[in-house]
């Protein structure tokens, strides 16, 4: 009798064990390969590992300190001296945005992983053990996406208080039901497969099973979707910090720095293009990076 | 005529419309759950004092339990008792009265621009898919998708309105005194607003359009020898047209929210700066009654949608 156990023990280890698993040489000449493919994504990866390295380096980049005032020089155009001209306490626009970086990208990914570490194991709870806890979490998870997202969102700050952190937190709580839906639906397919029923009857707890089974083969989508998450959260970032929700003064951010600049937009026109560009080229990035990641990661979709 | 199935589907339609009005309420009234440490502290401000923290926790019922708090909130919301502002003492359904309208009108108008220039888009597209005009309303989908809506109304307010003088920069006028004046002002935000939305209109109608041109009824009507623009007009948009009814009431609700930013931008007396200003003053019934007074609107749309699919498309229900 223990021949069967013997040969169910493959696929009770998990798919990760699978032969032909690439290992990590050729899973980079893959990788490679693919960004030699498919132009866009090359392109959306270059620009945020570029904003990347600006936000790490931001204070040996920028040209000036980003709270730096001089009251002498408010709202100058643009020059040699400052690329972007300055606002209105006359701080440096072009330092500003680099400075901004940071508090952009920590922004996006403080919301997506909080949407994540609430969405995800929700999600695969209820579509993993079905009946009434499904129903519940499924009710529950309908209702909150009847709530308009950024409304929720201001909401929820206003409670926790105002702030860079704490909105963006708020915007992770709002992303959770959307990549909760979304894992429930990933695990209600997989759960059906052989191994799943393979390692439940050599013994495996429920969290082994999500760690190990459900989960790595569920994914796949929700890569996808954080990715385009983050476009999200980085618009989200902005326009709370626009409404005054978000970054506090002086710390620089994009959508403060829109903020300021509409309220000159008469004397200064010239200071609402640079913030505005950067955002909608991060979050371009990102939405096309996600994309991408969807058509490669996609079976259905034709190899050429 | 209705059959009978199909009015009793509608019964249950109704029907389940009651946990997620109660479920809403219920996440409505959590949100002050959220407040950090003793909520009457917080309200009181700074450097109140003892008497005054226990009279305010007197005074909004936080010294009693939690269900009870939520049951006479829930009932007094039935009545139509948001409770007052904290900062000016007005009811907070009268305020919302007052303020609604204003957002309604250019969420709508929003709405109509989304779809009258993202409808076309889309057919266009998807006539010929992987063409150069599909190619050029794809991206103009993502560009519209990435865009931020208030940057898109600042640069809106420089060229149309401080530069060719043609609109309002700011403000509004209610419709009813003065349509036109009201139109007028209510365009340059609805349009800010349309641009996601017309992305997603496109894209919606694009996807779902090159799926029922490609499949196998329609390939048997080119057989036939049906006309091209008959099985557009005839077979084509009328199984898109159902799908465009679900991505309304999604546009509903995303416009809904955006338009908050909006009415910042362009200082727009609308719900949507209430609640802003209540979330930075931390006046809680405020932004619980404009929060609930959105999700009802949504959650009403939604059935009203789901009530038309019921009576309009023949396949729902039927298993």
């Amino acid at each position: 009798m223990s021949a069967p156990h013997a040969q169910g023990a493959a696929p009770a280890s998990g798919p990760a064990d699978r032969p032909d698993t690439p290992g990590p040489a050729s899973r980079l000449t893959r990788f490679a390969r693919w960004l030699r493919r498919d132009l866009r994504a090359a392109l959306s990866l270059s620009f945020l590992l570029a904003l990347l390295a600006v936000a790490v380096f931001a204070a040996q980049i920028a040209p000036y300190p980003p709270t730096q005032q001089d009251v002498n020089n408010t709202l100058l155009a643009p020059s040699a001296a400052h690329l972007l001209g300055t606002d209105d306490l006359g701080r440096d626009v072009f330092s500003r945005l680099i400075h901004g970086a940071p508090a952009t990208l920590y922004a996006s990914f403080l919301a997506v992983s909080v949407g994540l570490l609430i969405g995800l194991p929700v999600g695969l709870l209820a579509g993993f053990l079905g009946g009434w806890v499904d129903d519940i979490i499924g009710r529950l998870i309908d209702t909150l996406l009847s709530f308009p997202a950024i409304v929720l969102a201001i909401a929820v700050t206003g409670a926790l208080g105002i702030g860079l952190t704490n909105s963006m937190i708020a915007v992770g709580i709002v992303f959770s039901p959307q990549l909760a839906r979304l894992a429930r639906a990933q695990t209600l397919i997989v759960k059906q497969e052989l191994y799943v029923d393979a390692a439940r009857v050599f013994g495996a707890s429920l969290p082994r099973l999500l760690a190990r089974h459900i989960l790595p083969n569920a994914v796949q989508p929700v890569i996808v979707q954080v990715t385009l998450l983050l476009a999200v959260a980085l618009l989200a970032e902005a326009s709370l910090s626009f409404l005054g929700l978000g970054v506090q003064p002086p710390t620089p951010s994009w959508g403060a720095m829109l903020a300021r600049a509409y309220q000159y937009m008469e004397i200064a026109p010239e200071q609402m293009y640079a913030p505005g560009i950067a955002i909608l080229l991060t979050a371009l990035s990102f939405n096309a990076l996600g994309e991408s990641v969807r058509i490669a990661l996609d079976p259905t979709m034709k190899r050429r | 005529m209705l059959a009978r199935d199909r009015w009793k589907l509608i019964g249950w339609r109704l029907l389940q419309f009651v946990p997620v009005i109660v479920l809403a309420t219920f996440i409505v009234f959590g949100l002050m759950q959220l407040v950090p440490g003793d909520i009457a502290v917080t309200l009181a401000g700074e450097s109140a004092s003892e008497a005054r923290i226990a009279e305010l926790r007197r005074l909004y019922g936080l010294d009693r339990p939690l269900l009870v708090q939520y049951g006479q909130w829930l009932w007094g919301a039935m009545q139509g008792d948001l409770g007052k502002s904290m900062l000016s003492g007005e009811p907070v359904l009268r305020s919302i009265l007052t303020r609604f309208p204003t957002t309604l009108q250019i969420v709508l108008m929003a709405l109509s621009v989304s779809l009258l220039i993202g409808v076309p888009m889309g057919i266009l597209a998807a006539l010929r898919p992987n063409s150069r005009i599909d190619a050029f309303v794809t991206s103009l989908a993502s560009l519209g998708v990435a865009l931020p809506n208030f940057w898109l109304a600042m640069l809106l307010v420089s060229v149309f309105a401080l530069n060719l003088g043609w609109f309002p920069a700011t403000g509004a006028v209610a419709f009813a005194k003065d349509p036109v004046a009201s139109l007028k002002a209510a365009t340059l935000p609805a349009f800010a607003l349309a641009a996601g939305g017309v992305a997603e209109v496109a894209r919606q109608l694009r996807g779902s359009l090159v799926e029922v041109l490609s499949s196998q009824f329609v390939r048997t009507l080119h057989a036939k020898g049906l006309p091209p623009s008959a099985i557009l007009w005839r077979h084509g948009l009328k199984n898109v047209s159902v799908n465009l009814l679900t991505v309304i009431g999604l546009m509903f609700n995303r416009l809904l929210g955006a338009t908050v930013v909006i009415e910042a931008v362009f200082a727009i007396p609308g719900v949507g700066s209430m609640v802003v200003a209540s979330a930075i003053q931390k006046d809680f019934p405020v932004i619980q009654g404009v929060v609930l007074a959105m999700v009802l609107i949504v959650i009403t749309l939604n059935l009203v949608i789901d009530l038309l699919y019921t009576v309009v498309d023949p396949r729902v229900g039927r298993r």
